[in-house]
């Protein structure tokens, strides 16, 4: 167990330190180049060249890649050549919006996933799992991003039931922030909800066919406790893996969203600052979204040794 | 001479099976019939589009669908909708079919060698893993803002992030292959390296990739739109779902109609897909009952 998880620790944390020496690379690849953005195009090449002597863009690349390294671990990733302000306050506003709303997603995502996953184990063969069937095969096959204009369409402009866009945060305004993230959420969420479905049904109807239920039902054990006391609670182990995987996804998938409800989360800074070519704030951001999806997968299969203690086996050093 | 007149050629009778098996399957039937039907209407889209996708007509702007001359209605500019949809799904299916190829002719040998040679293998999935340690999306985008706008650059950007997944299930039945009995039948009988890969493992591979190329068209048209919608892959003026999609949220509150049939167009597209490809899945499988 041990090992596995040092192994696995390490692992990560090298694909980590490559994945910063990509985007490093990756933002230097970027066209146009950041001094004249910065001087503006009129410059001339000695306020560029100073500009350029002050980034230290007249560096080795390796030299630029260690100090841009050391920087990132103290939290400093400079500051924003548009508009000044340092890449950690703008990531420290922004990342708390992303969050909340794949929380959120996720929430939706297990609670209509789960049920029409359990909905179609139980009644295989017949409607009610044709209907989830359904919703997970249109989940997947509708893009998300334009049900989230017509939802505005539909919800927001004409009926008026949700805000078109707008963030409040929760914390301040508990109801209203979990309105204004409502649709949004629902939009982000239905896609992953889809594919828990699909992973909680076939997970479903492997347990509901074992043994041990057909021991429980033949003791004389109601149906509804079966299903959810023995099918339901061996199946969480499949969801747990599979919800913890999408996480890592919806942080990314939240660029569109958040481009559709004008929310002002990490995606969107993610879009600026590749339109205006605004470097550091590109590689802190693309840095800290790959960031928090490795810690995720790594999270979520020290998660899975724990919930399941056959996976332990394999690495115990006893 | 007779004995081989008796036996007729396995491969024939496994594709007989396999077309079978699908003209079974209702789902699968509807998904080949969605599919025949978009890469009709992409294909001839310069002869069923009654436009061109850039006319515009600024006398007749926000007509209604079921207008006399504009089937779907018209746009801002007053470009006809229809037309548009058929060059945009022209467009969808051009970015889906070059990424698809793009993932196959780097991911399949890739996924091979790596089955093969241990010591390749090290260093290909290592490869893999780093790909696949950023989420899609975001290296979809970051490699489309690399290669700049275009058609072709968001086929290659979006073919290069599915490159990894390809490599894996190529390197998955490789693995599974090198350790079969006629594999090492042509081991003894000296045959290289390459005549084995080429010759035994590829074509016992194939049905796995082609499973993988039905998963990766859905996802690679979505990620044309998505690019597209953000402003990253196809650049306007030319045709495509996502930029329509983008454009027609600007004026929904005036008339939704453009925001509505190419939204329907790239889920029948994904649809169709979907469908054809988990029933192509299942009548491949041998070990599948159905």
């Amino acid at each position: 167990m041990g090992r596995y998880l040092l192994h696995r620790l390490w692992q990560s944390a090298l694909t980590l330190v490559l994945a910063s020496i990509v985007v490093f690379i990756g933002v230097r690849a970027l066209p146009g180049d950041p001094a004249t953005a910065m001087a503006g195009e009129e410059a001339d090449p000695a306020a560029i060249a100073a500009v350029r002597a002050q980034l230290g863009l007249d560096d080795p690349l390796p030299v630029q890649y260690v100090k841009f390294v050391g920087h990132a671990l103290t939290g400093d990733f400079g500051k924003s050549v548009r508009t000044g302000t340092p890449v950690r306050e703008m990531i420290g506003a922004t990342l708390p919006v992303t969050v909340q709303l794949a929380v959120f997603a996720m929430l939706v995502a297990v609670l209509i996933g789960v049920l029409a996953g359990v909905v179609a184990a139980v009644f295989r063969g017949r409607w009610p799992e044709w209907g989830a069937n359904g919703f997970s095969l249109f989940a997947l096959s509708v893009p998300t991003f334009w049900l989230g204009i017509l939802a505005v369409l539909y919800l927001s402009v004409q009926l008026r039931w949700f805000p078109a866009s707008g963030y409040v945060s929760p914390f301040d305004q508990p109801l209203r922030g979990i309105y204004y993230l409502t649709l949004p959420a629902v939009i982000l969420g239905l896609t992953h909800a889809a594919v828990v479905q699909r992973q909680t049904r076939s997970s479903m109807v492997e347990t509901l066919t074992a043994d041990f239920v057909r021991t429980a039902r033949a003791k004389g054990l109601g149906r509804a406790a079966v299903v959810f006391r023995y099918g339901l609670r061996n199946s969480l182990i499949v969801v747990t893996t599979i919800v913890g995987l999408q996480l890592g996804g919806l942080i990314a998938g939240a660029v569109v969203t958040e481009r559709i409800f004008s929310l002002p989360g990490i995606g969107k800074l993610t879009l600026d600052s590749v339109f205006t070519r605004d470097y550091p704030v590109i590689q802190a951001v693309v840095l800290v979204i790959t960031a928090a999806y490795i810690v995720i997968n790594l999270l979520v299969d020290f998660l899975y040794t724990v919930i399941d203690p056959r996976l332990r086996v394999s690495g115990r050093t006893r | 001479m007779t004995i081989a007149a008796e036996t007729p050629a396995p491969p024939a009778r496994v594709r007989g099976r396999v077309t079978r098996r699908l003209l079974h399957n209702p789902l699968g039937v509807i998904g080949g019939v969605l599919l025949l039907i978009v890469v009709i209407a992409g294909v001839f889209a310069p002869l069923l589009a009654p436009y061109a996708p850039t006319e515009v007509h600024f006398e007749t702007p926000f007509q209604q669908p079921g207008t006399v001359g504009f089937a779907l209605g018209t746009d801002d500019l007053g470009r006809d909708i229809l037309s548009r949809v058929f060059y945009g799904t022209r467009a969808s299916l051009e970015v889906g079919a070059l990424s698809v190829l793009f993932a196959v002719v780097v991911g399949v040998p890739l996924g091979l060698l790596s089955g093969y040679w241990r010591w390749l293998d090290a260093l290909i999935s290592r490869l893999a893993d780093l790909m696949l340690a950023f989420p899609f999306l975001i290296l979809a985008v970051g490699l489309a803002a690399i290669n700049g706008g275009g058609l072709t650059n968001a086929a290659i950007a979006l073919g290069i992030a599915q490159i990894p997944t390809m490599t894996r299930v190529v390197r998955a039945d490789t693995l599974r292959l090198k350790e079969t009995d006629f594999v090492l039948a042509a081991n003894t009988m000296h045959a290289g390296p390459w005549r084995i890969l080429g010759q035994h493992v590829l074509p016992n591979a194939a049905s796995a990739i082609i499973v993988q190329a039905t998963v990766i068209m859905p996802v690679a048209v979505i990620g044309e739109a998505v690019l597209s919608f953000l402003g990253l892959g196809i650049q306007p003026p030319a045709p495509s779902l996502g930029i329509m999609l983008s454009d027609a949220q600007q004026y929904l509150f005036r008339t939704p109609w453009p925001g509505i049939f190419p939204g329907i167009a790239l889920a029948l597209i994904c649809l169709g897909f979907n469908l054809f490809g988990d029933a192509l899945r299942d009548a491949l499988d041998p070990k599948s009952t159905r």
